[in-house]
């Protein structure tokens, strides 16, 4: 099993998961992936990321469904047996070994000899850029240190699948913008079919070629990032996926392609209906995005009073009050001197175009 | 330090509060120790003359080596047993849930809800001729004639093990329960059967309670005055009733002295035999 076996597919069929308490901790997942794809699971705490990974790695038999890696059902097979790599989010490297003994881990339990797994480690921690660190212990390393090298330890067994459980979260930004170029640095190098859990939209939608969206134990939505952040198929990934303004209306008619809605602010807007059919009268909501709002001079949109006004570098966000009381929040691009809005300015806001705007049958 | 630093050291707080134990234990530890040894000086019980013929009478005295020796070796036997029923015990406590973790801890504290005297008792009652153990296999018909039990080292080894158990189960839970449960799994997912993860991972990280079980059954064991004597009876002597036999019935307290300050020598290298180890092996224990 020494072998490469760099990219191969993944299939998460059917998958669900209860706990002997009670809990349903994932649902129904159906995952299809293709060999050498980097996949972000996305979601919010407690959504059943973490369990859907050990199951991926064979550490919980899934009640439901099933897992194939390649060409083989995999689910009989323990962990030990699967070729899986996993880089755990506490790192998880055994602290009474030093970094080399922990990179050759692997290698060892497949017997490889001593100085063949010495060579090895040492190549694995030259990627990872810790060439130097092969004798310390790992209590020795700083976190962004340990992480690199529970990244060797995982490639070092040649796996077929890495998974990565939040394995940025406790770095610095600076150092996480860093290990993310690296992983996936990587992965391009290796081709190995990675998946990479995440609860940061930020990291998901830079480093996958497909963000998998999950809430209560739910896949929401798997897509490219451009389909999860434009096209959002629901209405929780439109507002876990960026920030959205929630903007209530009834609608006043609709196809398939676009539909006429009467906003309770004030305006009627055109919106894709993002979340399938909508029926005339019924009650939507309407999200865009603060930076798809736009000041317009003339009467088209609606009515607004601008509040507070925060300049974040690169944009200004302004909070308006609309004619129903509620707020929505318009970002702006700095461009230049840009006009500074008194606040308590009478405004009126438009969508930047109809396809930026989606509606969701209103949940009651 | 010598000049004191504008900021106080943290280190130099406190010392006055240990005052009150400092006097205790040199009153009632360090001066008996000290009359102990001094009264081992004589020759003679009258006390008239001073020399190290008490020890070159012990160390000569091929009886109270073997005395020295078997005791040791019972310590061993005891450490060994408990080690090998206990570290199963603590394992298993890692892995059940709630519930079961505290019937194990029950079970693991039971045996020191009652007093010692009292389970000796009762480990006389099973291993007897007409004990519980052999009146069973008599009545199956496995044995015609009673097995003897008690008053071996056999019957001794057991019922010590039983005592001091939970001495070496309570660090080895502690100990296991400090692993970080993922290493578990990053060890199998890297490859490795249970057998490895068990010697190269479970074993070493949980090598601080298995030196603190170790020292603590050992001392127990070899010690325990009263288990030692009832269960192995008058055909086994071991060193804390031979000690006993030279003060309280021969009334020879110099020999009785020198005998103290021997075995006290010879634990205290056993058990920094086994704290030598514990750092070679260089088990993290937090240090
Ligand atoms: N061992 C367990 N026994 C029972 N329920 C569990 C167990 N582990 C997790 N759960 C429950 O299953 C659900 C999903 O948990 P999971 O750890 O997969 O979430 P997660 O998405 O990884 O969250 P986070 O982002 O906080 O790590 C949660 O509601 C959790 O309470
Ligand atoms: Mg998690």
């Amino acid at each position: 099993m020494a072998e490469t076996q760099g990219g191969r597919s993944l299939v998460v069929d059917a998958v669900t998961h209860r706990y002997p308490s009670g809990a349903l901790a994932v649902e129904n997942i159906n995952l299809d992936i293709k060999g050498g794809e980097i996949i972000a699971l996305l979601g919010p705490s407690g959504c059943g990321k973490t369990t859907l990974l050990r199951i991926i790695a064979g550490f919980i038999a899934q009640t439901q469904g099933r897992i194939i890696i390649g060409d083989d059902i995999v689910d009989t097979l323990p962990p030990n047996r699967r070729a899986v790599g996993i880089v755990f989010q506490n790192y998880a490297l055994f602290p009474h070994l030093s970094i080399s003994e922990n990179v050759a881990y692997g290698l060892a339990a497949r017997g490889v000899d001593k100085a063949a797994r010495q060579r090895e480690a040492q190549r694995l921690l030259e990627l990872v850029q810790l060439p130097a660190m092969g004798e310390r212990l790992p209590r020795q390393l700083s976190g962004g240190q340990q992480q690199r090298v529970a990244l060797a330890r995982a490639l070092a067994i040649k796996p077929s699948i890495l998974l990565l459980d939040e394995p940025f979260a406790a770095l610095d930004k600076n150092l996480r913008l860093d290990m993310q170029i690296e992983v996936k640095r990587l992965q391009r190098v290796s081709g190995i079919t990675t998946l990479i859990v995440t609860h940061d939209q930020e990291e998901a939608l830079s480093m996958a070629d497909r963000v998998a969206v999950l809430s209560h134990g739910k896949l929401e939505q798997f897509g490219t990032p451009s389909d999860v952040y434009d096209r959002p198929q629901t209405l929780f990934v439109n507002t876990f996926v960026g920030s959205t303004n929630r903007m209530p209306g009834v609608v006043v008619s609709a196809d398939r392609t676009a539909a006429k809605v009467r906003l309770d602010a004030g305006a009627e807007i055109i919106a894709r209906p993002a979340g399938g059919a909508l029926s005339e009268g019924g009650r939507v909501t309407v999200c865009i995005r603060p930076e798809h709002l736009q000041f317009v001079g003339d009467e088209t949109g609606f009515a607004g009073v601008v509040g507070m006004s925060l300049p974040l570098g690169a944009t200004v966000v302004h909070e308006v009050t609309t004619a129903d009381g509620s707020g929505v929040k318009v970002s702006q691009a700095r461009i230049g001197e840009t006009r500074a809005l008194e606040n308590g300015a009478a405004v009126r806001l438009a969508p930047l175009a109809p396809s930026l705007a989606n509606a969701f049958p209103a949940t009651l | 330090m010598g000049a004191a630093p504008a900021s106080r050291d943290v280190t130099s707080y406190g010392m006055g509060l240990a005052a009150p134990l400092a006097l205790f234990f040199l009153l009632f530890f360090v001066a008996p120790l000290l009359q102990l040894f001094w009264l081992s000086l004589h020759n003679d019980t009258a006390g008239l003359h001073w020399g190290l013929g008490q020890y070159l009478h012990f160390l000569t005295d091929p009886f109270s080596l073997g005395v020295l020796g078997s005791t040791l070796l019972l310590g061993a036997e005891v450490t060994a047993l408990c080690l090998v029923l206990g570290f199963p015990i603590a394992w298993l406590y890692q892995r059940v849930g709630p519930k079961l973790q505290t019937i194990i801890i029950l079970i693991v504290l039971l045996p020191l809800l009652t007093s010692v005297v009292v389970r000796t008792f009762a480990w006389i009652v099973i291993l007897g001729r007409q004990g519980i153990i052999n009146a069973t296999l008599q009545s199956l018909g496995i044995i015609d004639t009673p097995l003897k039990l008690l008053y071996t080292q056999f019957g001794v080894v057991i019922a010590l093990a039983q005592v001091q158990m939970p001495l070496m189960t309570l660090p080895l839970i502690t100990a296991l329960g400090r692993i970080d449960a993922n290493l578990d799994d990053a060890s199998c997912s890297l490859g490795a059967g249970s057998w490895r993860t068990f010697f190269r991972i479970v074993l070493p990280l949980s090598l601080p309670g298995v030196i603190a079980g170790c020292t603590l059954t050992y001392a127990a064991a070899i010690t325990a005055f009263i288990t030692q004597s009832l269960v192995g009876g008058g055909q086994m002597l071991f060193m804390p009733m031979y000690l006993y036999q030279q003060a309280s019935t021969l009334q020879n307290w110099p020999f009785a002295a020198a005998i103290s300050i021997i075995f006290l020598l010879a634990v205290l290298a056993v058990v920094s035999v086994f704290t030598t180890l514990g750092r070679l092996s260089r088990g993290y224990g937090g240090a």
